[in-house]
């Protein structure tokens, strides 16, 4: 059994708003000094799916990830918690590629890697919440692509996902090969023991740029932004209730509420 | 090489009806057409469903295509993105859009990729740049910290759009369009996924998408227990729960209670946050509420930059209180 995952490496999304500023000179968004680099949430959504099928019933997980000035240390957190391989494609070129170029690149790195059972992708990234990446792959390859798993399992040949949909969920099947983009309620990724961590510092990884992958970079697309700019706000100034307890302030809070008549 | 053209929109349906986003994303087509001189066109896909033309027409179509077979009763993606895919090629709209819906999040990507394109998924705003007549697409980019627009040089040009992000026409009684059918073509052996089944999680009385009073709760409430004790006030206020992302990863909520940019994108009058922070990706959701109250005990917490009443405490001791004393003063 095979399976592969493929990750983004983004800024910490959780880095506290107010810190965050937007430079629409240089359609940038900065982020608070000392904001790290993690690996993209839902993708480490995808490699914890992996490796509970690995836990059931045995698997060999790959992870790939693009991109340019890849933190090493950060990505090799997926050995830690148990990926066998891990594959870097770095390349200057590889920076803001779009969804397009970026679902053919790791295509192309998928398929050196020869045959596999499952392809596993976050069902966004949580900087440009694209969205695209994973179906985006499951059309270059043919193979049925299911979105938005919040249960991934394997089994003869099949595999069986649920997913959640506005008013529930569902349940479908498709034939392996097969690629499933992972959301959020399936799980965090475990933690690695330190023990882990350590070892997974030594153990040998991959890097391969555009060259050495065959592909031409200068015809790879990068997403064109024509501006950037803070996101309308809501301005509000907060007025706080208080009470000599928590529950008097709960009481006058209610008072307030009737008074201002937003109940 | 034909020429692409005109402005097309997904008409989603839901249970035999429109559903608000498929006005709302009419009432976009039809701007855009207008910018540019052009038609607007829409695609309703089902079984029974072409009733439902006069309805896309009166909300801004000039010609409604329409795709109804027994197999499509229920969106599935293979047989969805066939069909879509074949529409396309026949009509070759310039411009595509779709609602970001739990279909248009996974319609869109997979079809665009299909027609050797790409979509901007989750836009809040969509328009024609003067110069080039590209399609300008606006979305919230880092969680909703900042928000970018970006245009895309291959055809057609897709998008989705937020849900309430946009607004629909008025609608108009005496216009007229053409109704067109289309046949669904489904070569059975492209349908590789197959439904095993739909269950539909009751979320017990008002719909969150339409509830005019939300009681959302975050990390701290801590338990399915605790979630009961916003149900019981929901339901005093005739309102729904709503939740943010860790509540229903941990399954204290139904995931589909979920509110922000992966979940639902709600404008109640009233959205009571309690014991949530207040990330950006959720206020993504509920950003557009007339008015918030917020119940934290971290005085620090983002929630308060948003809120217009708050209650620096803890919820469990605050929450009984504010709820016996409205008890007292609503009237029945």
């Amino acid at each position: 059994m095979k399976i592969i995952v493929c990750m983004k490496q983004v800024p910490d999304p959780a880095a506290p708003p107010s810190g965050i500023k937007v430079d629409t000179e240089a359609k940038r968004v900065i982020l608070p000094q000392g904001t790290p680099p993690v690996i993209n949430p839902y993708d480490e959504n995808a490699l914890e799916a992996a490796l509970m099928i690995k836990d059931a019933q045995g698997a060999k997980v790959t992870v790939i990830s693009a991109g340019r000035n890849l933190a090493k240390t950060v990505l090799r957190k997926s050995l830690a918690a148990g990926a066998d391989d891990l594959i870097l494609l770095e390349d200057d070129a590889f920076e803001k590629l779009d969804s397009y170029a970026t679902a053919h690149l790791l295509a192309t790195a998928i398929r050196e890697t020869g045959e596999y059972d499952l392809i596993l992708c976050g069902r966004q990234a949580a900087d440009t919440d694209g969205g695209q990446v994973g179906s985006g792959i499951a059309e270059i390859f043919k193979i049925p692509g299911i979105t938005a798993a919040c249960k991934v399992e394997l089994s003869n040949g099949k595999v069986r996902v649920e997913r959640v949909v506005s008013d529930g969920f569902e349940e479908i099947e498709a034939p392996t090969p097969a690629l499933v983009t992972v959301s959020s309620e399936i799980g965090e990724l475990r933690y690695p023991v330190l023990k882990a961590v350590m070892a997974a510092q030594k153990m040998p990884i991959t890097v391969r740029n555009g060259q050495e992958l065959g592909v031409d970079v200068s015809g790879l697309k990068s997403l064109n932004m024509v501006r950037l700019s803070a996101p309308p706000g809501r301005k509000t100034e907060c007025q706080f209730i208080e009470g000599e307890t928590p529950e008097e302030a709960g009481t006058n809070l209610a008072l307030k509420v009737r008074e201002a008549k937003l109940l | 090489m034909a020429e692409y053209k005109g402005i097309m929109t997904y008409c989603e349906i839901t249970e035999g009806k429109l559903p608000s986003i498929s006005t709302e994303v009419l009432g976009c087509g039809r701007r855009l057409a207008d910018d540019l001189g052009q038609e607007l066109c829409t695609v309703l896909v089902g079984s029974e469903v072409g009733s439902l033309a006069q309805e896309a027409i009166t909300s801004g179509a000039d010609k409604v295509y329409v795709v109804d077979d027994p197999q499509l009763k229920e969106y599935q993606t293979d047989s969805y993105v066939s069909v879509m895919e074949k529409v396309v090629r026949q009509v070759m709209p310039k411009i595509l859009i779709l609602g970001q819906t739990s279909v248009g999040r996974d319609l869109a990507p997979m079809l665009a990729f299909r027609l050797d394109t790409t979509a901007t998924l989750d836009c809040v705003g969509l328009a024609i740049d003067p110069d080039t007549k590209l399609l300008q697409r606006i979305k919230p980019v880092y969680g909703g910290n900042a928000q970018a627009t970006f245009t895309c040089d291959s055809y057609p040009q897709i998008a989705t759009v937020r849900d309430k992000a946009m607004s629909p026409l008025e609608s108009n009684a005496s216009k007229r369009g053409e109704v067109i059918t289309i046949d669904a073509g489904l070569d059975p052996s492209a349908i590789r996924t197959r439904l095993l089944k739909r269950v539909k999680e009751d979320e017990g009385g008002v719909r969150l998408e339409d509830a005019p009073i939300i009681v959302s709760g975050g990390r701290g409430i801590g338990s399915a227990e605790g979630f009961n004790q916003l149900q019981e006030l929901a339901a005093m206020l005739k309102g729904a729960v709503g939740a943010t992302r860790p509540p229903c990863d941990n399954r204290w909520a139904a995931p589909n209670q979920q509110v922000g940019i992966t979940g639902k994108i709600v404008s109640p009058d009233l959205y009571i946050a309690i014991a949530l922070s207040g990330s950006i990706q959720h206020l993504s959701g509920c950003g557009q509420s007339k008015s918030i109250i917020a119940i934290n005990k971290d005085p620090e917490a983002n929630i308060f930059n948003q809120a217009n009443f708050g209650v620096v405490g803890d919820w469990k001791k605050v929450l009984p209180a504010f709820r016996d004393k409205l008890k007292e003063l609503l009237p029945e």
